[in-house]
């Protein structure tokens, strides 16, 4: 190798390199999958709030973030979408604080636009005509999922244990399945798919918590980012996005 | 006297950081096994189902595997055009497309809205049947390279040799090619099938999750891993040992590379 071509390749494999030795580490924030999309819009607006270059916001199913999360990642602040996913994360690495509510949400009966298969209820989902799915019972969607078909006497009848609630919305939409609990923010998010109204009886409360973990290694960022989720911007971002209030 | 071929001693000490690489964390793995679980996790029906599933669709799959592939890889290494060339590097792809893509693949060909399978009113996903066929999908350019290159290494004497002696393309085929080329058949055999058992993305994408019909052992694997980790232990460990009782059953027999020599010892 030449000394020019070898002084390039030290170039380039420095180059990563530079970003570390920063003043000040960024809070590591998880979010459940389901609140990826208010969290792009949130984390820009606290960013021009004052907040910039100081957040690295990680989005993805529930478990797979308690998986990272035990195996050591520097976790500051956690926002699961269950309770006993959060109950696990303070088990495993600890919390100063309690967690505070920053989010609510329902889940949804969803098919595609136009109601083809013409689904009435939740009754419909043991239609042997019907293809249901629901995510599997380790997952937060799937664990609210039968929850409320227990509640009501159902059974939990679904063609595959989806290991996530986009595979849901994903097979709904291709229509490979005819009717599926995924969460009201993603009919929402998507038109192709439209939910049939429930009674308000037929509903179990799910509830976004946020922590701060002792696993964290900037609980400065951290805690202004959760002072700032609990402010009427940030929660006037999540209502527009389909989530409820929390109370302040 | 021929000088006996020594290995450059270079070439240990990366073929040992190479070994560690593999066997570490497989170490780690069983180290960390609840072993007073597993005898208990063995007599659980549910168990017992999942490695059922597994090891009849990985079979099945190989052989389907085979029963297309073969033939794929006889035609493959009947020349050197480019046609061939092309053909070859679409076989390859579903190596090089991330599992997942192709169980997707899979569900836009062969789903109930599938291309394929919408005009006929079938329905696939969700059933044993697509476990097959995903398995089969992933499995096959391993048993089609293996089973060329097993078939090109044939030397073409012994097939002249038939052929003049009156036998017709079939007979040169099943008579002398196939059985010449045994060693490489097998091995991609053997390789389609573990790959078949090991399979997860197209799985899981394309015939779903569902114990008892769809869900097979690296399924059940990773719907314990969050949950349940020393479930998800029990299932790898069991994984593991199924895919050792089998290699070590065929213990190099099936192994061999291609050798293009009748006469020489297996």
């Amino acid at each position: 190798m030449t000394r020019r071509s070898l002084a390039a390749v030290a170039l380039m494999l420095a180059s990563p390199l530079s970003g570390c030795g920063r003043a000040e580490p960024r809070a590591m924030v998880f979010v459940a999958a389901s609140l990826a999309a208010p969290f792009e819009e949130l984390e820009r607006a606290f960013e021009q709030a004052g907040g910039a270059d100081t957040l690295e916001v990680h989005a993805a199913g529930t478990p797979s973030l308690l998986l990272q999360l035990r195996a050591g990642a520097p976790v500051d602040l956690f926002v699961p979408a269950d309770l006993a996913h959060m109950d696990q994360a303070i088990e495993a690495v600890g919390a100063s604080a309690a967690p505070l509510p920053i989010a609510r949400g329902h889940l949804s009966l969803a098919v595609r636009a136009g109601n083809p298969k013409r689904v009435e209820g939740l009754a419909d989902l043991i239609r042997p005509d019907l293809v249901p799915l629901l995510c599997g019972p380790e997952v937060p969607a799937g664990r609210y999922a039968r929850t409320l078909l227990a509640q009501l006497n159902l059974p939990a009848r679904s063609a595959s244990d989806e290991p996530s609630v986009q595979g849901v919305v994903s097979k709904l939409r291709l229509g490979e399945a005819d009717v599926g609990l995924v969460y009201h923010t993603d009919v929402l998010a998507h038109p192709d798919l439209e939910e049939i109204p429930l009674p308000s009886a037929q509903q179990v409360p799910v509830l976004y918590l946020a922590a701060r973990l002792d696993s964290g290694q900037a609980p400065g960022p951290a805690g202004a980012f959760l002072k700032f989720l609990r402010s009427t911007e940030a929660q006037a971002i999540l209502r527009s996005h389909g989530f409820e209030e929390v109370a302040p | 006297m021929k000088p006996r071929i020594r290995t450059p001693w270079v070439v240990l000490p990366a073929a040992a950081a190479g070994l560690l690489l593999l066997l570490v964390p497989l170490a780690a793995l069983v180290a960390r096994v609840p072993w007073a679980r597993v005898h208990a996790a063995l007599l659980e029906p549910a168990l017992r189902e999942t490695i059922a599933l597994s090891l009849t669709s990985s079979v099945l799959a190989a052989l389907l595997a085979a029963l297309l592939g073969i033939p794929l890889a006889t035609w493959l290494a009947g020349g050197r055009g480019l046609h061939r060339r092309a053909v070859r590097s679409l076989v390859t792809l579903p190596m090089v497309l991330p599992p997942v893509v192709g169980g997707f693949a899979l569900l836009l060909a062969f789903g109930r809205e599938g291309l394929v399978t919408a005009p006929i009113g079938l329905q696939l996903p969700f059933t044993f049947l697509a476990v097959v066929l995903a398995q089969t999908f992933v499995a096959l350019p391993f048993l089609v390279l293996a089973a060329e290159a097993g078939l090109r290494a044939v030397e073409t004497r012994h097939l002249e040799a038939a052929a003049s002696l009156g036998a017709g393309p079939w007979r040169v085929w099943t008579r002398v090619r196939l059985p010449l080329a045994k060693s490489s058949l097998g091995a991609g055999l053997l390789l389609a099938w573990a790959r078949a058992l090991g399979e997860f993305g197209a799985t899981i994408t394309f015939a779903g999750n569902l114990q008892g019909r769809t869900r097979t052992l690296p399924l059940a694997v990773f719907s314990a891993l969050e949950s349940d980790p020393e479930a998800a232990l029990v299932l790898s460990v069991t994984l593991m040992g199924l895919a050792l009782a089998v290699l070590f059953a065929l213990r190099g027999r099936w192994f061999s590379v291609a050798s293009s020599d009748p006469e020489a010892p297996r």
